[in-house]
């Protein structure tokens, strides 16, 4: 059942979600909500220079959603910013090739996973809330616009 | 089973008329469709009709002097004489075509705030009073909230029980002098709940306010008098109860829709146009700017020959046994959680509900690879679930073709997710 969509990793993030939970110091944050079902998500982060120090969030929503926001703590946290908006892109970019995309490993660890629900149009949305709300985030961070 | 045996309807029988009711999914699955409060079905004699329309009779109304003109002009004024018939409207001139019941209530909100009534009665502004409840569609609440911001009136709700149930113990107090319109679902299209319009309206009158009944989720399910009902206006749409989408219907008593000013204006909707300014068309077609939807009202009219063929009463009483015989499955399922009334008194056949440790996303997706297809999400009725704490429900909702075999599927698809979260 669901074979293509749930994937076994998405189904361990979901249940044991890694960094979650809000966390200070930080130098934005940006909330998010899909307005078709509800589900929100606030996300954090935090700099030190040029590297993402953590990348920490709260909210509620599906499997998808949730699982989406811990495999975005445990890839973007640690990297530099370049690397973290390139993984982004990658991540947006493998959710919106409706299927087609090969995604790559390397990249994108347990972000491979999510492949299957590209397949899925009203549930793409729910995979990039958090990515969305990051890319938003680290731009707010970057301009120094919030603190 | 003992509880199909109960229900008045040869539900086998009504299923042949939809043919979408056989349609196989992807791996071959049937199709259990429990959505019907987000869109009915359509039975064959409504698909004829729109044929037939297009076919045979196609032409503009009530402007073409042509043998095609005068038969669809017959055909949509017929249908208002059938629509009119169906909801007790005591004159055919009382029902107005709209584009859906979202139209329907904006067309109320905004000629009220338009502030070109004679009457003051039917013109807002800052001092007076919309109420409405917490349990509305968005429809009910967002023309509302921008009528209130652009006239300086005050917007007031209503909130619900524990039980989700109207909380009426500020009734006075919320319904008083000031108030102008009250503005309330008749059917919570989250809860299932059938609100006590006739005391609302009983409290409204004393103060002179008028009622405004959103009945997308009533009409389509039980029988709807407006003649008795007490209220001034009454909005619904075609496609929640067998019709075609793209045509709602607001009702209204002739004297408050005389009173209203033009909504949209257009042609159709005129007496006559002068530079200086227009004079417009009486009731209905005041409200009716431009070509209206034509075939759209000629198939609502089918699918309320239909209705009417099988009885509001017959429909009504099935869908009690069909709600209670799914109330009781969803009470012994260890995890689940019903939100709104926990019977069928005074409830409808739209059951929403919850299930312990699964977001209703995950619900909805795996059930929907059984074939059970529900709605989920907060059903643009978003402060019923803040009310509630919850950030979403798993929606079940049913009509005349629904089977309690439909409910089994459904009861077998939430233990195969609970085993799959588990």
């Amino acid at each position: 059942m669901s074979e293509s969509l749930y994937q076994e990793i998405i189904l361990d993030h979901y249940k044991n979600p890694h960094g979650r939970g809000l966390r200070e110091p930080f130098d934005a944050e940006s909330h998010h909500v899909n307005p078709t079902c509800g589900d929100e998500i606030t996300v954090r982060v935090s700099l030190d220079g040029e590297k993402v120090a953590d990348v920490s969030y709260d909210g509620q929503g599906c499997s998808i959603s949730q699982a989406s926001a811990s495999v975005l703590h445990e890839l973007l946290t640690g990297e530099s910013l370049d690397e973290a908006f390139a993984t982004e892109a990658a991540f947006t970019q493998l959710m919106q090739g409706k299927g087609q995309v090969e995604p790559d490993e390397d990249v994108l660890g347990d972000g491979i996973a999510f492949a299957g629900v590209a397949r899925y149009p009203a549930r793409v949305k729910c995979a990039l809330l958090s990515w969305m709300a990051f890319k938003d985030a680290a731009a707010r961070a970057l301009s120094g616009e919030e603190k | 089973m003992a509880h199909q045996a109960a229900s008045p309807l040869d539900v086998d029988r009504i299923r042949k008329d939809f043919p979408i009711l056989e349609r196989r999914l992807a791996g071959d699955r049937p199709l259990t469709y429990l959505d019907s409060a987000n869109t009915s079905q359509k039975p064959r004699p409504v698909l004829e009709a729109l044929t037939e329309h297009y076919e045979r009779h196609n032409a503009n109304v009530a402007r073409a002097v042509h043998q095609l003109g005068e038969e669809s002009t017959a055909a949509y004024e017929g249908a208002r004489d059938k629509i009119a018939a169906f909801i007790g409207s005591p004159s055919r001139d009382e029902v107005v075509f709209a584009k859906n019941a979202s139209e329907a209530l904006n067309l109320v909100a905004n000629t009220l705030a338009s502030g070109l009534a004679e009457d003051p009665r039917y013109r807002l502004g800052p001092g007076d009073e919309i109420v409405i409840t917490e349990m509305e569609h968005h429809s009910n609440i967002v023309p509302w909230q921008l009528v209130a911001q652009r006239t300086g009136a005050t917007l007031r709700w209503f909130g619900i029980t524990e039980d989700g149930r109207l909380d009426l113990t500020a009734l006075e107090e919320l319904v008083n002098p000031r108030t102008k319109i009250v503005s309330l679902t008749y059917q919570s299209n989250l809860l299932g709940t059938v609100n006590p319009i006739q005391t609302v309206v009983e409290q409204a009158r004393k103060v002179g306010a008028l009622v405004l009944v959103d009945a997308a989720q009533a009409v389509p399910h039980m029988p709807v008098d407006v003649s008795t009902l007490g209220a001034d206006l009454l909005a619904f749409t075609g496609h929640k109860m067998c019709g075609p989408t793209g045509i709602g219907v607001l009702w209204g008593r002739s004297e408050v829709l005389a009173a209203l000013p033009p909504f949209l204006g257009g042609g159709e909707m005129i007496e006559t146009v002068a530079m200086e300014g227009s004079t417009f068309a009486p009731v209905p077609h005041k409200f009716e700017a431009g070509t209206p939807p034509i075939a759209q009202a000629i198939g609502l009219g089918a699918a309320v020959d239909y209705l009417t063929g099988i009885g509001m009463d017959t429909i009504h009483q099935h869908e009690q046994v069909i709600t209670a015989y799914a109330l009781d499955r969803l009470r012994h399922v260890e995890g689940v959680t019903i939100v709104g009334p926990d019977s069928t008194v005074e409830r409808g056949g739209t059951i929403s509900f919850t299930v312990d440790g699964v977001h209703p996303h995950d619900v909805g997706q795996l059930l929907d690879e059984q074939g059970v297809a529900v709605r989920v999400g907060h059903h643009c009725a978003r402060p019923i679930c803040v009310r509630f704490g919850i950030p979403a429900t798993t929606r079940a909702s049913f009509y005349l073709y629904t089977t309690t075999a439909e409910i089994d599927a459904m009861v077998d698809g939430i233990e195969q997710v609970k085993r799959f979260f588990g």
